[in-house]
């Protein structure tokens, strides 16, 4: 069980991140931040909770975990964080899709710390499955968390993959689905309908979690359960936009950019949190 | 020599390799082959049926592959070129520009080998869609000579390979012996005057046909058979070319939509004396008609008595 500093730490440590991504997106005039904020906790949980294992320094050391965000328009949050733990200077998110950086609208291998080029959506899961079976074959320990999002999961693709991973009994793969309930025109129970989520992936033969994807406490101890003999899915229900007042569940979020009074409100709002 | 099936000789090249090293994974896509039978029993994990599923087919390829494995990928070449085109080109050719990912793709059914299977089983696209491309190898062999070749050239080099082959049991055009080198990627079969046809894959044996009756009619052709699609010795093929005045090209695949009569159109048209293209192959429709694959040849346009006719007109 996470101790609460541990978690106001982790809370600060989002309000930061939500903030670099703020400013980027501020200097590059575009970016998706409403999937953005969606996801950061998730992406906080597993790189500053203790559950991945990576070395920024050497960043394809054989014994890391392998994390692929499949949702590859989140690009902007994995950047702040990959950033802040110093696998590429700070700087560089000040030129986040400027002339000549190496941060574009979303990741690529480029860039050190990213394992999978994704922005076409639907293909990290079965990357994320082929990887997975290459460290059974070769004995190795490491594990490998796919995060994708919830309008993802419209293409076919993923099912397929999901099927696969099932098969092979990939135990240790977790899928993570950034569950904010949000496309780009739509809310997706309005145009391609996702629900019963968890239990359409435990009939696929998964085991299925759901958690509050803002709770470091239940996000934490779902990642700490021990994997068994199935790969795992983790629905996190999340809030697009999560962290700006303005922002959240507004559809217009998935990619606008704030004007100069939206950027002071935003501002202000997370660096309270930051404080907090 | 009776013809034989290359999907099985080039498999049986693999199951060798695969006994030698065992970073060496095959998957198919619910496809069979008598070859693959053995295979599959040798190296139950090594070997792995996705089902129906040419897209997670290619993401789990190049998963393997990112993590240092060699793939081979295994399709109907239709499905596997075109349902899981987006993950060849992301998951395999963008990513193999900054890392390795040595996933080789088998597809299985070139041209109208799948003859009276119908429009959605022809495949006359393969060609331009894998040789845009960047970072693929692509290779379309017209027998069987060079399954060993082909074999050792996935594997050892890096880059994703598409492999195209034909469906049918085919005899060799290369006597034994007389194989071209390989990394050349063509070989000349035929030495003549003014006129050089130049033809990949099944179509060989035609332009083989075609020669043979121009031969008999007083006019000696070039017969040129290209095999590697990307990364041929180009500057050699062109001095071939060179020793001719007009250059005929012969593919199953579209016309002048990137397939053979492209590659050899830019070559020629970078040389100091560009000769003359005319592309045979197939014109902008699909077929509907129902025929075996000599019949859908002449409805086409492309039977062997046609092109002679157009070989002759071109002043043979």
């Amino acid at each position: 069980m996470a101790e609460l500093n541990q978690i106001n730490m982790l809370a600060q440590k989002s309000a930061s991140l939500r903030l670099a991504v703020l400013e980027m997106v501020a200097v590059a005039k575009k970016g998706h931040i409403g999937g953005a904020y969606s996801c950061i906790d998730i992406l906080v949980a597993l790189y500053y909770g203790g559950v991945l294992r990576f070395d920024p320094v050497n960043p394809s050391w054989p014994l890391r975990d392998r994390f692929i965000l499949s949702k590859g328009h989140s690009g902007a949050a994995l950047f702040a964080v990959l950033a802040d733990l110093g696998y590429f200077d700070s700087a560089e998110l000040t030129r986040y899709c400027c002339n000549g950086g190496i941060l574009g609208g979303h990741p690529d291998r480029k860039v050190p710390g990213i394992e999978a080029d994704t922005g076409s959506l639907g293909h990290g899961l079965g990357i994320g499955a082929g990887m997975a079976l290459a460290a059974k074959m070769d004995g190795a320990e490491g594990r490998v968390f796919v995060l994708v999002g919830d309008g993802e999961c419209n293409e076919g693709s993923v099912w397929e993959a999901l099927v696969f991973a099932a098969r092979h009994r990939l135990s240790n793969l977790t899928l993570i689905i950034d569950r904010n309930r949000q496309c780009v025109l739509d809310f997706t129970e309005e145009c391609a309908p996702l629900d019963p989520l968890a239990e359409r992936l435990a009939a696929f033969g998964w085991d299925v979690a759901e958690v509050d994807g803002h709770s470091f406490q239940e996000l934490l101890s779902t990642f700490e359960q021990k994997p068994s003999t199935r790969p795992r899915a983790i629905v996190a229900n999340t809030i697009k936009g999560k962290g700006v007042s303005y922002m959240e569940k507004v559809l217009k979020w998935h990619h606008s950019v704030p004007n100069v009074e939206e950027l002071a409100i935003a501002r202000a709002e997370l660096t309270a949190k930051t404080q907090a | 020599m009776k013809p034989e099936v290359m999907r099985d000789i080039l498999i049986d090249e693999i199951y060798k390799r695969m006994k030698a090293n065992d970073r060496i994974f095959f998957l198919s896509a619910d496809f069979g082959s008598p070859a693959l039978d053995r295979l599959r029993e040798d190296f139950p994990e090594r070997f792995i049926n996705v089902g129906i599923a040419e897209q997670n087919l290619i993401s789990v390829a190049a998963g393997l592959g990112l993590e240092g494995f060699t793939v081979f990928a295994y399709a109907i070449a239709p499905f596997l070129s075109m349902r899981a085109f987006e993950q060849i080109r992301i998951s395999l050719a963008l990513m193999a520009q900054t890392r390795e990912v040595n996933v080789n793709l088998i597809g299985v059914g070139a041209g109208l080998s799948y003859d009276v299977t119908g429009p959605t089983h022809h495949c006359l696209e393969d060609i331009a869609l894998m040789r845009l491309l960047p970072n693929v190898n692509v290779v379309s062999p017209a027998d069987s000579s060079f399954m060993g070749d082909i074999a050792s050239y996935a594997i050892s080099d890096s880059k994703p390979c598409y492999i195209r082959l034909d469906g049918k049991a085919l005899p060799r055009v290369y006597p034994s012996g007389s194989e071209p080198q390989f990394s050349d990627g063509f070989g000349q079969l035929r030495a003549g005057k003014k006129i050089c046809l130049i033809s990949t894959g099944y179509m060989t044996h035609i332009a083989l046909q075609v020669a043979d009756a121009l031969s008999k009619e007083g006019c000696s052709i070039g017969l040129v058979d290209v095999f590697l699609l990307k990364n041929l010795n180009t500057s050699k093929l062109k001095t071939e070319l060179n020793n001719y005045e007009i250059l005929v090209t012969l593919e199953e695949g579209f016309i002048w939509r990137g397939g053979l009569d492209s590659l050899v159109s830019s070559l020629t048209m970078s040389s100091k004396t560009p000769k003359p293209v005319y592309p045979l192959g197939f014109d902008d429709k699909y077929i509907f008609e129902v025929g075996d694959r000599k019949h859908l040849h002449e409805v086409a346009g492309l039977g062997v008595d046609r092109i002679v006719e157009k070989i002759k007109s071109l002043n043979c």
